[in-house]
Formats: C-alpha cells, structure tokens, sequence
C-alpha cells in the first residue's frame, strides 16, 4: 500500500469510527447508577417507570414525600428489564438503594439474594392489602415489600367485529365456545384472536391463565391438562383463529394488532384501558374463560415496594416514613390512577370503581388473580417460566408436539 | 459487554503489536540503542531513564490492564465459581472449576448453538465478503454518482442496530409484513420468516449481511486503490478478459486488505448479539440461539440470573475470536516474510 492510499484508509477508517460512535452515544443513555448520595439528608428511590419524567406527578409525587420526611429524594428510574441486574450490582458493592420499586416477580430473587429487607425489620405496614397480591412478596413465611398497584391479564373484544360475525360475547364461557366464536370470526373474514407468545417473562405471563385454567400447576407442566392448554393456543394457529406472528409478539405489538380493529379478541392487561379508549371501536372486557366454565386465574402483575437492606440501619426509620407515604390511601389511589393499575387494598379499589365504573372487572380480576411466586415457588419460578416459554414456542412454532414440549419442558426444571 | 470498534487500518493493527512489543524485552537492535542514549535526547542516562520510560509506559499499560485484562479476569472468575444470587451480592461464591463449562457443554442447547454460530458466522462471512468485493469493483470505476451511491451504501452501517433490527423484524413479519406482501404479490405463499425454527436463522443471517456489506465494500474499496492501474493497462494490453484480470490481478493483490476484512468481520460476527434478539430473541424454541444471545439469555434473559454459565458461554466466545486473530498475526507474519 503507498502512502497517499494508506493515509485516506486512515481517514475514511476514523470517519467511520466517529460517526459510529456518535451514533451509539445518541442511542445509549445516560448510565449513572451510583444510588447513594454522600450527604445523609437524602435518600434514593429507584422505580421501573422511566415513561415518567422528572416533572410527572410521580417524581412530584416522590419529592413531596420526601419533603414530608424532611429528607431529600434522589429518583432514578430504570427499564424494567434492568432492573434485577442492576440492584443486584448496587447490594454486591453496598451500595443498594433507599426505596427499590421493582416487578413483583423479582421480589423472591432479590430476597433469596439477601438484598432485600423483612416487613418485620423495616416496620411497613402491610395490613390492608389483599392477601393474593402480598402472596407474591412472602417467601419463607417473611414478607418482602408492599405491592404499589396490581394488574393482571382479560380478554378485550371489538364489539364491532363480533356483531359483524353474528357472536354473542354472553355465549362465550369457556375454552370450547371461545373456540367456536373464533371459528364463526374466521368465516366472516376477520380475524379471531391476538396474544403475546414472545420467548421471554412476557409470555409465560400471557400463557399463565390458560395453563391455571386447564387445571394445571406449575409444578406439573407435562400434565395432561397443561398439554390441553398449549394444544388450545397451538390449535388457534393452526386453524388460523390466532395469526403466526403471537410467537414474536410482545404485549405491545400484540395489542397494536388488536388496536388495528381486524381482530375479534385480544389477550392484554389492565394498562392498556387508556389505549383502548383510544381505539376508535367499541370494546368490552371479559375475564379470561377456565377450560370448562368459570374464570381462570390470571397472574398478578405490578410492582412492590421494597426496602433494600442497608449498611447503616439508622437508615430505615425515615425510609420507613417514605413507604407509608408513598403507600398511603390518597397517594395510592393517585398512582394507580397514573399507571393505569387496581390498587393493592380494597378502600382504594371502591374508590376507583366509584370513580371509575370500567374498572369493575379488572378488580374482580385483581381479586381472582394469583402470584407468580406464591405458593412458595420463590427462585424456583423463573426456571419453570423459562421452560414454559420455550415449550410454548417450540409447540406453536411446530418443532415439536405440545406433549413433548412439555415433556422436556419437566424434565429441564426438575 | 465487550467492544470491538472495526478499524479498517493495518497500520492500527501493526500499532497494537508495536505496544505489545514494548511490554516484551525489544529486539536486540532497539536494545542496543537504548542502551546507549545520547545526550541529545535530554535525558540522563542511568536510573532516570529507566524510570521515564516507564512513565511513557504507564497510561497505556493502566488502560489495557482496566478496561481489558481485569474484566477478562472478572469474567474468567465469573465462569469458574457457581454464583447463585446471594453468593453474587456476599461475594462468597465457592470455587467449582470447570463445572460451568461441564453444564455448558452438557446443556442441550449447546449443539444448536454451535451449529447455529457457525453456520452464521461462516454464510454471513461469505457473502458480505463477496457483495462487498462486487460492489467495490462496481464502484471503482469511477463512473459519474459513483461516489455519492457509494455513500449511500453506507448507511446501514451508520444506522444504530436497534433502527435496523427492529424495521427488519417489521418488513419480515408473519401477517403485516412488507415481504409478505410482496411475495403475495408475485403468487408466492406467506413465509413465517421470524416465527418458524425453520426460517429464524435465515433471516437474521439476511439482515445480518445486509449490515456487514458496507464495512466489506468501504474497506475492499479502499484497498481497491492501491493497486496501480498500469497493471491493469498492461493486462489489457495483453488481451486478457475482465474476468482474467480480476482473478489474475485484483484479487490476489487485495488479499492482505482481504484477510484484515475477514478476521475483523469474523470477530464481529461472532459477537453479533443485537440483531438477534431484537429479532427473534434467538427463539421461536431456540432455532437462532448463537452463543452470543445465549449467553445474555443466560445471564440476563432470565428473572433468575446463571452469571456462571453465562460467563462461561462468553469465554468460549472469547477463546473463538482469539483464536482467529492468532492465525491473523501468523498469516501476516507468514506474507511479511516473503
């Protein structure tokens, strides 16, 4: 190579290099995660809801707690996703949070991890809340935090599509006449169902209320009733009720479908009310049918409060302060508006229903709802889930029958 | 994560080894001069110089020690203790050996994933080398746009992945794609490209190409114009065919840019982690599990971390590229001496 070449190689080699890395700097953000601040006066918050900027009424929210305290309030709000792995880091270096709002699944992790203090130590009161939400943070007979709101999964349906195909949505009661409205759907040329069968947590979420409403448990995935529940979803596909693309759904793109007005039914939680309303159709809501008749119980979605364990204990009595306030009746009625979520007591819920009268059958769902954690699964959940996911897709994707998905599915957990 | 910039330069290259050839004792020539300073240097000799040259020494050796030697030791560690969650935060992980790499290569997700990573990275190779070094000879010609179009060629590169990765995932969906479409329009049934185990892999090495073409063209151009155009002439002259003077000429003259290219391509293929899993989260049913998505999946995909296994998978990722690069370094010795 000469000279004059290798210098423009150079260059063009440089240029490329600066603008890849302009490009990635745009595209990362800001990655600070040093939770405590040095002066004792102020106290660190991390929630999962970066959607809320620093003047949102959830960071007012948060500072006005902190006022109350007399303290200062630090507030960084991670992806959800990034959340586990981060606290985790922040406890390894002892560094951990105040106050860690995080998905109530994570909360069994953290407290296996030790990162996570006890309401007993910690003194929040966790009296009124509902005794299936709180389930998700007990482990061990310890309870782990208070959940801050609660959502869980039903059936929406486009009112239009459903008179168009001549279905009753009153017929519809269990999975054998979901089937048959579906079927009558397809025949009037639109489409039956969308759901989110992504290879991650979300999907394990989604596929929940259909494997809890066949009768099956987590514990037993190749039982005959759980096979039931993933030849229904493998089934809707091959017949074409439910379209190829739930494999690679997530919850999001699953409702942009649905928000699409083709589909008859779409499986989504209670956040998306602010949406739907958006829709441009009318749509109705109807708990998720169990295999023969009766509502199936969907998991609980939503965050807990908790308190991360601390190398100064002092710490706890003024964080304490900001758990209640921030867990308090008229905050948490505010929140839960906010986040689109049923509150965790039931004062709370009437008042919402009150407000609100649409919510009805999301808290009827809260209140039928179950942990994904509870009945002392803890760590041991994430594994099955795993498994779950992956049968789901292997089965509905075609690689393997629903029965030996859910065979290896088993024998990979035990 | 581990970061790889692409740097299209031998020079960079021969730099790094100029560095690492510090570290080590010089050859005899070097030596011998620095034995002997000169005072016009400025520099006493004796102690001091010793003492200054390590002062030079220093912020290349504490920057390679902190941003590459630790956290490869860190993740070495990481591979050889069984980390639970609460071992990870106490810090008390007990040492186990090789047993991660024992339940790496026991899982049944090894296989595939090693077919897959190959597969991958030798088809994603192939034809990004091969598109880039048509498109380089297309663009050497120097007809009127060319450069412009060249440009133009750029921008899959210059667009952040999660950009391109997720507008492939939408062009190639199931129902509401535009692929779909477009083979609907020419009578050709519906392909589940990301939702069958059959189609995954083939379409995120598509995607993957269609990224790695503009690295392969701007670098195969570049080296395109070091070779002098009398050698072309003088072929014509000779009566030999475009074909013959590309065999004959082009190609075996490019081959030290060719081999750059490759390797570089290589060890970023291997790592190829965001196209994947924004496409298909190397799923439906692990049907485009590389090692690099496995690894994350075991690490972070999951509500409850495997940092062992995880780490682990990592480091066979690690050992792959080295591996690569050594015969890289061997290759180029090999040509400098002849």
């Amino acid at each position: 190579m000469n000279r004059s070449t290798r210098r423009r190689l150079t260059a063009t080699a440089m240029t490329v290099v600066a603008l890849t890395t302009v490009t990635t700097a745009c595209s990362s953000g800001d990655d600070s995660t040093s939770a405590k601040a040095t002066d004792g006066g102020s106290y660190t918050i991390w929630d999962p809801y970066p959607q809320f900027a620093k003047g949102s009424d959830w960071a007012k929210l948060l500072d006005g707690c902190g006022s109350k305290a007399g303290v200062k309030i630090k507030r960084t709000a991670f992806d959800t996703s990034d959340l586990t792995n981060k606290a985790l880091l922040a406890a390894q270096q002892d560094n951990s949070a105040d106050v860690l709002i995080v998905d109530n699944p994570v909360v069994s992790t953290l407290a296996e991890a030790g990162v996570l203090t006890t309401t007993d130590e910690n003194k929040v009161d966790t009296s009124k809340v509902d005794p299936n939400l709180l389930a998700a943070g007990q482990s061990g007979g310890k309870t782990y935090g208070t959940p801050i709101g609660a959502n869980t999964l039903a059936l929406y349906y486009n009112k239009d599509v459903l008179k168009a195909a001549g279905v009753d949505v009153a017929s519809v009661k269990d999975w054998k006449s979901l089937t048959a409205a579906l079927e009558k759907v397809k025949k009037a040329g639109k489409k039956g169902i969308t759901f989110s069968a992504i290879g991650t947590e979300e999907g394990s979420f989604q596929f929940l209320p259909w494997l809890w409403g066949s009768g099956a448990q987590l514990t037993e995935l190749d039982s005959a009733q759980g096979v039931a529940a993933v030849s229904l979803w493998s089934d809707w596909l091959k017949k074409g009720y439910a379209p190829n693309s739930v494999i690679n759904n997530t919850q999001t793109t699953s409702w942009q479908e649905f928000a699409s007005g083709d589909y008859a039914f779409a499986e989504n939680g209670t956040w998306q009310l602010a949406n739907a309303e958006k829709a441009g159709f009318d749509y109705g809501v109807l708990p998720i049918p169990g295999k023969d008749g009766g509502n199936a119980a969907a998991p609980t979605g939503g965050e807990f409060v908790t308190v991360p364990v601390q190398g100064d204990t002092g710490r706890y009595a003024t964080t304490q302060k900001l758990v209640s306030c921030l867990t308090s009746t008229e905050n948490l009625y505010a929140t839960d508006t906010t986040l689109s979520y049923v509150a965790p007591t039931s004062e709370v819920q009437d008042k919402q229903v009150t407000e609100n009268a649409e919510l009805k059958p999301w808290v009827e769902a809260v209140k039928a709802a179950k942990g994904r954690t509870s009945d002392d699964l803890g760590t041991k959940y994430p594994k099955i889930s795993e498994q779950l996911w992956k049968a789901v897709q292997s089965a509905l994707s075609g690689s393997k029958s629903p029965k030996d998905a859910l065979t290896a599915a088993q024998d990979a957990v035990n | 994560m581990k970061h790889t910039t692409h740097l299209p330069d031998r020079r960079l290259v021969r730099d790094r080894n100029g560095a690492a050839a510090t570290a080590a004792p010089p050859p005899a020539r070097i030596a011998h001069r620095r034995r002997r300073p000169t005072s016009q240097l400025g520099v006493p000799p004796g102690e001091a110089w010793g003492r200054a040259a390590w002062a030079f020494l220093a912020p290349v050796t504490l920057y390679l020690a902190l941003f590459y030697a630790y956290p490869l030791y860190r993740n070495l560690d990481l591979s050889l203790r069984n980390y639970t969650v609460r071992s990870f935060v106490q810090g008390n992980a007990p040492f186990t050996g090789l047993d991660n790499y024992q339940k790496v290569f026991d899982d049944p997700t090894f296989g595939p994933a090693l077919t897959h990573t190959v597969v991958f990275t030798v088809v994603c190779l192939f034809f990004q080398y091969a598109i880039g070094l048509a498109l380089a000879v297309f663009f050497n010609q120097h007809f009127r746009l060319s450069a412009t179009l060249r440009a133009l060629f750029l921008v899959p590169w210059l667009l952040p992945l999660i950009v391109s990765a997720s507008t492939w995932s939408w062009m190639l969906n199931s129902d509401s794609g535009v692929v779909n479409a477009a083979l609907h329009a020419v009578g050709i049934g519906p392909v589940n490209w990301l939702t069958s185990p059959e189609w995954s892999l083939t379409s995120v090495i598509i995607a993957n190409i269609w990224i790695g073409v503009p690295f392969n063209l701007v670098v195969l151009h570049s080296g395109l114009q070091s070779i002098p155009a009398s050698l072309y002439e003088a072929a014509a002259l000779d009566g030999a065919s475009a074909w013959r003077r590309f065999w004959s000429i082009t190609f075996p003259l490019l081959r030290p840019v060719s081999a750059i290219t490759l390797l570089l391509g290589l060890v970023y293929t291997l790592k190829v982690f965001d196209i994947i899993w924004i496409m298909t989260k190397g799923g439906p049913a692990d049907s485009s599990t590389t090692f690099a998505t496995w690894s994350y999946q075991l690490g972070f995909g999951n509500l409850l971390p495997a940092f062992g296994p995880g780490a682990a998978v990592g480091n066979l990722l690690v050992v792959a590229a080295l591996v690569f690069g050594l015969v890289y370094l061997k290759v180029q010795r090999k040509q400098a001496l002849a």
